[in-house]
């Protein structure tokens, strides 16, 4: 007991001298600490920095010991375009509530508000990112959240212009309710596995809003892409899950919903497309599921450009888009099944709710159209009409085993 | 020339021809508000309509008027009256209250779902106005054919016949000819020929108000710089007219001629 009770005193005594250590550390414009370069050289590790509302003209600052910065009322740390603010590469790091400011631009080195680079266990949530090169950049950086941020930029040429929050050689990334419009890519990963990119709302973004490249077994759900000069980019990833997401008016002469190239093993389910000039667009994707998707009012909700095998389109709804799919091949290696087609024009006589003539979703016109583009001036004419019809009653030119054999008879609710 | 137009004017106002037109009209656009509230949408469906039934209409109606009223030509011709004054009194009767039949048919519907208050005002103008001006082409088209030809069977077949060639045979040969030649650049050859034929020049100038032009692509943004422009505009709209001059300018240059 006596031995307990030793120990036990001993125990609080360590823990409360290790309380002791974690000091905080303010920082304000008129205290004897008036920056935040200062602080940080001045704190010990597990500190906590709070840095008090106010402006500070700051940049390049390291990071280097894990420590928590917290802004109260969003203290603004100018850059003044000089170049990188903060660099993070300690592990264990916390930043929290800045306002950050005029990152500088640069042609050859991609300078960025915050860079987490090469460190583990960190934690960026509701900063506020404006005037910006790169927002957040995570530099084989891993276990590390990145929530509540929200980026805006002024992005008006893809060349000269940065990504909201960039991912390189990453893994296990939490990204979660942010903001990011504005910029060029909205989140773009590339070599980075295993992320989550929950809840963000990626608007007006120049180029992508959600973009990866050579990333593996990264699931997104339930964001919003919306007026982005394209939806989301998928390249060169395996076995990405995209659910329930909203890709809305990615309006305009070469914008689509989403692009999907040399993807594998992927699952698309629960999404929403609707009024984007091509819903999908599919190049050399295999093995992908689409299922419980809604494409509505887009021009084409789905455009497949070639070498795509064995990809399943099951229980989507196709609601008044001009195409529902459009292939440049007659040759078909992909099964649909039991989605509904608004441009269905079958019966259903035995009342089991699927029709009972198959439905072909492509037309003789969208053939003719992926051959010569410029015969789409006769969209709506009478005589597309005719021949649309007569290919539907015997196809020649369209893959003839393309068809939904079990087409429904009702818009499908889930 | 005003009073034998005042006097087809009533005389077509009095038959049940144009009120069977005008409720045709009515019917279309209150059924198609009833079932889609969306004004812009029952725009592009209306379009649809429009786009085919107004020239076939247009043809028709004005060879049938022609043969018609031939005897009472006939009478009128022997009167002190200039012949131009008779025929283009005629036709422009003719073409006036076709015309009216549809805007008042289509406009009143849509000024009872708060058209005025919808975005969807210039839009719908526009269809009005192109839906007129190929009132007015195809009537004339429909006079000269029957001017030409006595025989009614020859004057339908041919009318119907001038119908189909612009409405669809002309996009067969359009489409045909995009396709042989699809290793040049056609965006020149497609724009000259959407100018050339009355229901094509009408059909894009509503299709790129609405806007399914970004589903253009390419082609769609050389057309857009074209027709967006307020000179593509200007340039259509002096193309119909052309298309409604040339046709009258004939009626009146082959009934000077024509030996009654």
């Amino acid at each position: 007991m006596k031995r307990f009770l030793q120990h036990s005193i001993l125990l609080i005594i360590i823990l409360t001298s290790h309380l002791s250590l974690c000091q905080v550390v303010e920082v304000c414009n008129n205290c004897k600490i008036s920056s935040l370069k200062d602080a940080i050289s001045k704190a010990r590790d597990f500190d906590t920095i709070v840095v008090k509302k106010g402006t500070y003209k700051e940049h390049s600052i390291i990071v280097d010991k894990p420590l928590t910065i917290i802004g109260e009322n969003h203290p603004v740390i100018d850059g003044e375009l000089k170049g990188e603010i903060i660099t993070i590469v300690s592990d264990y790091v916390i930043v929290d509530g800045l306002h950050i400011i005029n990152v500088g631009t640069s042609y050859t080195e991609d300078y960025a508000a915050i860079r987490v680079k090469r460190t583990k266990h960190f934690e960026i949530k509701n900063l506020i990112l404006e005037k910006l090169f790169f927002g957040i950049y995570l530099e084989k950086a891993e276990d590390g959240k990145v929530y509540n941020n929200k980026v805006i930029g002024q992005a008006v040429e893809e060349h000269n212009s940065g990504n909201a929050i960039q991912l390189w050689y990453s893994k296990k990334i939490d990204i979660q309710n942010n903001n990011v419009q504005h910029v060029r890519d909205g989140i773009y990963l590339e070599f980075s596995d295993d992320c989550l990119i929950k809840n963000n709302v990626s608007a007006n973004n120049l180029r992508y809003g959600l973009h990866f490249m050579f990333s593996n077994n990264d699931i997104y759900e339930d964001n919003e892409f919306t007026n982005n000069g394209a939806g989301v980019a998928v390249m060169f990833s395996k076995k990405i899950k995209m659910l329930n997401n909203v890709f809305k008016e990615n309006w305009g002469t070469a914008s689509y919903g989403m692009l999907l190239k040399e993807i594998n093993d992927a699952e698309i389910k629960g999404n929403t497309f609707e009024k984007n000039t091509i819903g999908i667009n599919i190049e050399g994707s295999n093995r992908i599921n689409y299922m419980n998707n809604n494409f509505i009012n887009n021009g084409w909700a789905i455009k497949v450009r070639g070498a795509c095998y064995s990809n399943k389109f099951i229980g989507n709804n196709f609601l008044y888009n001009s195409f529902d799919i459009s292939y440049n091949s007659n040759i078909n290696d992909n099964t649909f099944d039991k989605n509904y087609w608004s441009n269905y024009t079958g019966y259903d006589l035995d009342k089991n709710g699927i029709g009972d003539v198959p439905y072909r979703p492509v037309k003789l016109f969208s053939y003719i159209v992926n051959r010569t583009p410029e015969t789409i001036i006769l969209l709506r004419s009478l005589f597309i009409d005719i021949i649309d019809f007569s290919e539907k009653v015997s196809p020649v030119f369209t893959p003839d085993n393309l068809m939904d054999n079990h087409p429904l008879i009702k818009k499908i609710t889930w | 020339m005003l009073k034998i137009l005042k006097y087809s004017f009533y005389d077509l106002m009095r038959s049940r021809w144009s009120y069977v037109y005008f409720a045709f009209y009515l019917l279309l656009s209150v059924v198609l508000l009833f079932l889609n509230s969306d004004l812009s949408k029952a725009v592009i469906t209306l379009m649809n309509v429009i786009i085919v039934l107004v020239p076939l209409i247009g043809t028709i109606f004005g060879v049938m008027y022609y043969y018609n009223s031939k005897e009472f030509t006939e009478l009128l011709l022997a009167q002190p009256l200039k012949r131009s004054s008779i025929f283009l009194g005629q036709y422009l009767g003719v073409a006036l209250s076709l015309s009216m039949s549809l805007v008042l048919g289509l406009g009143l519907p849509f000024i009872f779902y708060g058209l005025f208050r919808s975005n969807a005002i210039w839009d719908f103008s526009l269809l009005i106005i192109t839906g007129t001006f190929l009132t007015f082409i195809f009537t004339a088209l429909a006079f000269n054919i029957a001017l030409s030809n006595e025989n009614k069977i020859k004057g339908f077949g041919f009318a119907i016949l001038v119908w189909l060639f612009l409405a669809i045979i002309y996009d067969g040969l359009f489409l045909m000819s995009l396709i042989i030649f699809e290793d040049y650049p056609l965006d020149k050859l497609s724009l000259i020929g959407t100018m050339l034929n009355p229901i094509d020049l009408s059909r894009t100038l509503i299709l790129l108000k609405l806007d399914i032009s970004a589903l253009l692509g390419y082609t769609g943004a050389v057309f857009k710089q074209f027709f967006g422009t307020n000179f593509g505009l200007i340039v259509s709209f002096i193309m119909l007219v052309l298309w409604v001059i040339f046709p009258v300018y004939r009626i009146v240059y082959k009934s000077k001629r024509k030996d009654f």
